[in-house]
């Protein structure tokens, strides 16, 4: 199991939590996952989101392999300046 | 993904001042910028623009305009294909209104004539019918129930509370109890702020020639900071394939974020099918002002605790932005950039984004950050001041460091914002004396830096020089920093190399040149590209001498055998390589294709001096300094230009620049002579400060650096300013009557 935290304002989509488990073994299973049990997130997932992966952010690399010992944050999709 | 393993740390090259590619053409004037490009037949084209701030679009009679001889085409919303998209569609409607006029200057129909005179002309002949509406350009006052709606709609499922429906998204960020926290403090300060809309100001208009032929094919000519992303907005909105739209990117007057959307290219195209004619369009600076994309004004609420020896227990902050008419995102970026350069056992972040009837927002250099951080330092240095603490003692002692679990969520890994607060605290700058109605301010800064989708194709020439070609508008000096990290890499030198932008069709697609990822990312695809080619090259000496290929390395700008067991053969150069390339099967290029992870975060520190005029209220920058960390500075006089122009244009936002709007919704001040951007004489010598601490996500320990500057002047000149004044101010910009006001209680 992945233990993904999620960012505050989607605490009402995902039962009052904001670190949530899900089985998961790269980032595309994790999105897939946190819809499938979640499905409050759907509409911010696929409005976009990035993943933070042990502090690093990435904007989509589904393929991206999570550790079970891996640091997962969901953040709203980045862009800059 | 990328995970470099091993991180260079020996040059040759990187570290050097090398000369930069387009200086001569830039001091000659021989560089080919969005208007300077012309073809033959090509008519004019303009854009009429709504009078109101808010309207209903009738009708739209162009039948007296076309009848205009020389007139040759007018379009309007309905010559864009619809869209599905909710982004595509905010893209196509800010481009050309759809039934409704959302602020002033709003552009509702465009035209294509044979010259200049005969389109103003046209323009005044096409015949719209307005039902004026309610408008709102306030932020705090758009939010308010009952204020006129934008538009409808838009609010998102996580908007709560009696706002109204302009307010269109809610989001939150932190950790820890917050009421613990703040009654753990001996001492709380909440405070509310206010910033202007405040405009990129790059000296450049957008341009474009747009060419679409009775076939189908259409090139476009523009000036952008990402072609492929031109290209992907335009095929959408006027409903053609992205294969028959070729994009070339102009050489670029200046973006900082600005220049990442289109405005003008979607007209020009429309025009073009329908005239079969190249069209052409050209801003003028009051459209730039009136119709691109400023960056959100805001108002904040922070609220801070701290304990009398200066370690803050709680922070919780507010922050509402308007992005104009449509939804933007950009609070999101504020709410977690707001308190990142702190360690903090509880805080929350929490943003509203609100339309008003103003133009679309578009990125401003680290967007959404320096007016969050803005507060959240101000308020940091009025406790400092309350407890009579040092304020860089302060920052240090609740610093953010690896391991810290940011504010918006993920643990840090190797960051420089300790290194940079003692570079700080150690120059001479901090200590030295200050005068009658001087002060002097502190601030930290932040933002994330991104990698994002890029390719390089780097060419082996047939004399042993290099040809490269990456697809990013060079918009702060990449094309050096990419010619210098392929000879470093290759150990050929820096004159060898010409690194050239390449066209949509040249290349896989390619990120626009934004969150400071040039560097980073088409840095990262041109190492990778030269090790191709380097294995290719090694592959190919391999043959000659007849060994294996694992036993000959690269080395200096040569092959040579790996040791005494491959055999005794004199090392081939590149040169030599290259020469026998057609008789050794072909020729030789390396290419790497990537969506590049692995940016790291980048922290700054900025120190300023200011002297106020108790008579009239002007404020005059003596002094300022700037620390950053900079990874690996490839070239450090781009760093440092990199790090003055971010404060350049933080000092113009903190003193003088604003959006200002009447009670008629009417922008007032749509000019340079108005909207006060500082020029040299406002401006110190702003000394650059560069750390090196290496990105462990990059093969040469690189970050971006191109927009963290920006993020600290906002609360550094606020500080100065209020501590020179003694009072604390609260809004910006710091224009001389608000000093004043301030300075007579």
């Amino acid at each position: 199991m992945v233990q993904v935290t999620l960012w505050g304002s989607l605490r009402d989509a995902a039962e009052g939590e904001t670190v949530v488990e899900v089985e998961a073994r790269n980032f595309k299973q994790l999105l897939e996952a946190l819809q499938a049990r979640y499905p409050g997130l759907k509409p911010q997932i696929e409005r976009g989101v990035s993943l933070a992966l042990d502090g690093r952010v990435y904007r989509e690399a589904w393929f991206t392999e999570i550790g079970p010992d891996s640091e997962v944050v969901l953040m709203p999709y980045m862009k800059g300046g | 993904m990328n995970k470099p393993t091993d991180i260079k740390t020996d040059f040759k090259i990187l570290g050097t001042r090398v000369a930069r590619p387009d200086g001569i053409d830039k001091v000659t004037g021989r560089a080919q910028y969005g208007a300077d490009f012309t073809l033959p037949g090509m008519l004019t084209g303009l854009i009429l623009r709504s009078p109101h701030p808010h309207a209903t679009i009738n009708s739209i009679d162009a039948s007296e305009a076309l009848a205009l001889p020389g007139v040759k085409a007018v379009v309007t919303h309905d010559d864009f294909a619809p869209q599905d998209d909710e982004f595509m569609r905010d893209v196509a409607d800010n481009c050309l209104a759809r039934g409704k006029a959302l602020y002033h200057g709003h552009a509702v129909a465009g035209v294509a004539a044979t010259d200049m005179a005969t389109a103003r002309q046209a323009l005044k002949l096409i015949r719209v019918d307005y039902t004026p509406l309610p408008h709102v350009t306030d932020v705090d006052e758009a939010m308010k129930p009952g204020a006129p709606i934008v538009q409808d709609g838009r609010r998102q499922e996580n908007v709560t509370g009696d706002v109204s429906d302009n307010t269109t998204m809610y989001t939150e960020f932190g950790h820890g109890d917050l009421e613990a926290g703040f009654a753990r403090a001996d001492h709380i300060i909440e405070r509310s702020f206010r910033t202007a809309a405040t405009h990129q100001g790059y000296i450049e208009p957008h341009a474009c020639v747009a060419s679409m032929t009775s076939d189908g094919k259409a090139d476009l000519w523009c000036c952008t900071q990402g072609q492929f992303f031109v290209r992907t907005l335009c095929a959408g909105i006027i409903g053609m394939d992205a294969s028959q739209l070729r994009v070339t990117a102009s050489e670029i007057g200046g973006g900082f974020g600005g220049k990442t959307t289109v405005f003008i290219d979607p007209v020009a195209l429309a025009l073009s099918r329908k005239s079969g004619r190249p069209v052409k369009i050209v801003m003028t600076r009051e459209e730039v002002f009136r119709a691109t994309g400023p960056t959100v004004s805001s108002s904040s609420t922070v609220k801070i605790g701290m304990t009398s020896d200066g370690r803050i227990t709680a922070a919780h902050g507010r922050f509402r932005y308007q992005g104009g008419a449509f939804h933007c995102e950009t609070v999101s970026f504020g709410a977690q950039a707001a308190f990142a350069a702190y360690d903090l056992d509880a805080v929350s972040a929490e943003g509203w984004n609100v339309m008003t009837n103003r133009p679309k927002e578009a990125a401003y250099r680290a967007p959404g950050a320096p007016m969050a951080v803005y507060a959240v330092e101000s308020v940091v240095d009025e406790l400092t001041q309350h407890f009579g603490l040092d304020p860089l003692e302060v920052r240090l002692k609740n610093a953010a460091r690896e391991g810290t679990k940011s504010s918006y969520g993920p643990t840090f890994d190797q960051i420089g914002l300790v290194a940079t607060l003692e570079a700080a605290q150690k120059h001479p700058h901090y200590t030295a004396p200050l005068g009658e109605n001087q002060g002097r301010g502190v601030s930290c800064g932040f933002w994330f830096n991104f990698g994002g989708n890029t390719c390089v194709s780097l060419n082996v020439n047939e004399d042993g020089t290099i040809g490269i070609i990456e697809g990013n508008p060079d918009i702060g000096g990449s094309r050096a920093s990419i010619s210098m990290m392929a000879a470093e890499e290759l150990g050929i030198p820096y004159e060898n190399v010409r690194t050239i932008i390449g066209d949509t069709a040249s290349l896989g697609y390619n990120d626009v040149t934004d969150g400071s990822r040039v560097t980073f990312a088409v840095g990262l695809a041109t190492i990778e590209a030269a090790r191709d080619a380097i294995r290719k090259m090694c592959g190919r000496v391999a043959k000659i001498w007849d060994i294996d290929p694992e036993a000959v390395v690269w080395k200096d700008g040569a092959a040579h055998p790996s040791g005494p067991n491959a055999g005794n053969f004199d090392p081939m150069t590149l040169a030599e390589i290259a020469a026998v390339a057609s008789e050794t099967g072909g020729p030789i290029a390396g290419h790497y294709e990537v969506n590049a992870d692995g940016a790291g975060v980048s922290f700054g520190v900025h120190l300023a001096d200011v002297e106020l005029d108790p008579e009239t209220g002007a404020t005059r920058v003596l002094r300022y300094t700037a620390f950053q960390d900079a990874g690996k500075a490839v070239h450090p006089d781009y760093v440092e230009g990199q790090m003055q122009g971010g404060s350049a244009q933080g000092i113009g936002w903190a003193l003088n620049e604003e959006y200002i709007y009447g009670d008629d919704g009417v922008l007032q001040n749509a000019g340079f002579l108005d909207y006060r951007v500082p020029v040299a004489s406002d401006l110190p010598s702003i000394e650059p400060v560069i750390l090196e601490i290496p990105n462990p996500g990059h093969p040469y320990g690189v970050r971006g650096v191109g927009e963290t500057s920006i993020v600290p002047p906002l609360a550094a000149l606020s500080n100065a300013v209020s501590r020179a004044a003694g009072v604390r101010l609260h809004e910006l910009p710091m224009s001389p009557p608000k000093v004043l006001a301030a300075l007579k209680g």
